[in-house]
């Protein structure tokens, strides 16, 4: 671990954020961790802002520069929309993201995955990592606990999902996520977006999965001690 | 063929260090160790996490050992450097038990050697990137001190390393009191860990609780916490300001 890290390399960040397109749409996810140095500063944070009705982000990175990036999107994609006289698209509300990311790209850290439906292309994930590059993907993962779900995805991954079955990949991935960095923790919040609307959900840390070498969460130690040790086996 | 050489500057100060190695930075940590006196001796709680960096790579490792028949040492920090000072104490229980002579090394013999080593290893600029806490009971006598890497040690009614000084101190400095029972001793370190879990980015729910009497040590199998997630202020935290977090 070299403290003198070089500044001009990506450097992750802390979070897991993700969004997946189904057959009707989108479902984004992300943990629920803000720390500030190995403090968590806010353990059920809401990283899935709202951009327009149909357009939702997942942010990444630095917690200012994400939340100016997306409150100036949301401020243009509103004046857009009354414009056009209809629903913004999907790939207009990623492109505002990636000029501002682009432009000021020496100054601002965010990594941000856009996701939404619109009626001409339907559900659309466009991710925009650190320097502003815009790339449409079938699914988009990012923070610093996707170095962990990397693998996942290459195995669980499927075109055509349903849209539980989407949902259920997010929350397990988070989930998996959170496991493993410390980075990330607290709930797992996602968003579908589809034609019929918008749906929030929230799956609180104790009714997650537990996965290897995690155990049954327990009131105390003073329940284990005092519980009736298990009969004698009869062979 | 030539290993990366150590370079020292023209004008180090630091002397020859061809062949010694140094702990620059740690690797694989643990977190907070909790600890408190009670009525018949002391209580020790940590988790069983070692991260590497900001992963949660290892999460079955033990922090708290038996030294002796009067002792119990948790440790935070790097772990390679605690299994070293595992070795260093087990020669010196060795060598007290081989005097044969009926006397053993308390508690407070036990965090004075142990004072010394973390002192003379900054002192070479070579430290044990630890910081530990040693419990224990020897004839009726409760003792519980801290030492950290540069040697700052002290002894005290509740201790607590890394995170667990801003975060479970202030909770025992009012809950704690004399002559707790074991049970009220167990719900406390618990609220400490717990309050830990939340906090703190290296914790994971995975702990033990460990403790010393008169009679010897016990530590418990390792469990986990439960952790409440259900204030409605949580479910919808931006629904009055959108794009706060």
């Amino acid at each position: 671990m070299d403290l003198n890290m070089d500044l001009n390399a990506p450097h992750s960040m802390g979070t897991t954020i993700i969004g997946v397109t189904y057959n009707g749409g989108v479902v984004l996810g992300a943990d629920s961790r803000t720390s500030t140095g190995m403090y968590v500063a806010n353990r059920a944070s809401d990283k899935i802002t709202q951009l327009t009705d149909n357009v939702y982000v997942c942010r990444s990175g630095s917690a200012a520069d994400s939340q100016l990036v997306s409150d100036y999107v949301r401020y243009f994609l509103h004046q857009h929309t009354i414009q056009l006289g209809q629903p913004a698209t999907v790939k207009v509300a990623a492109n505002l993201i990636r000029l501002i990311s682009y432009n000021n790209k020496n100054m601002l850290e965010t990594g941000l995955i856009v996701g939404g439906w619109d009626k001409y292309e339907g559900g659309k994930i466009y991710g925009i990592p650190l320097g502003g590059t815009l790339i449409e993907q079938p699914f988009a993962i990012g923070g610093s606990g996707s170095s962990y779900l990397y693998g996942f995805f290459d195995q669980a991954w499927k075109e055509g999902m349903t849209k539980d079955e989407a949902e259920q990949l997010v929350v397990k991935a988070v989930s998996l996520a959170i496991a493993r960095d410390g980075a990330s923790g607290g709930v797992v919040r996602t968003v579908v977006i589809n034609s019929e609307g918008v749906t929030r959900n929230f799956y609180p840390g104790d009714k997650l999965q537990l996965w290897h070498e995690e155990l049954e969460p327990q009131n105390s130690l003073l329940d284990i001690l005092n519980s009736p040790s298990p009969e004698p086996m009869n062979i | 063929m030539n290993f990366m050489a150590s370079k020292q500057p023209e004008n180090s100060l630091l002397g020859p260090e061809s062949d010694s190695q140094r702990t620059l930075y740690p690797y694989v940590t643990g977190t907070s160790v909790v600890a408190l006196k009670y009525k018949d001796g002391i209580l020790m709680a940590a988790d069983m996490g070692g991260s590497y960096g900001s992963t949660l790579r290892y999460k079955n490792v033990e922090r708290m050992k038996a030294i002796g028949k009067h002792s119990l040492l948790g440790a935070s920090g790097e772990i390679s450097d605690f299994q070293e000072i595992l070795r260093y104490l087990d020669e010196l229980i060795l060598y007290d038990n081989m005097w044969d002579d009926g006397n053993s090394l308390g508690p407070k013999e036990v965090h004075n050697y142990l004072t010394r080593v973390m002192y003379n290893r900054r002192n070479k600029f070579n430290p044990l990137w630890n910081s530990l806490v040693l419990g224990g009971i020897k004839n009726g006598q409760k003792y519980l001190g801290t030492v950290s890497m540069i040697g700052v040690n002290f002894e005290d009614n509740h201790v607590a390393t890394g995170f667990g000084n801003h975060l479970a101190r202030p909770i025992l400095r009012q809950e704690w009191h004399e002559n707790l029972s074991f049970e009220d001793g167990v719900r406390l370190l618990e609220k400490c860990m717990r309050v830990l879990l939340y906090r703190d980015r290296s914790a994971i729910n995975k702990l033990q609780i460990a403790k010393i009497t008169e009679e010897g040590m016990t530590i418990s199998q390792p469990y986990s916490l439960k952790t409440y997630w259900e204030f409605s202020a949580f479910e919808n935290p931006t629904q009055g300001a959108v794009g706060s977090w």
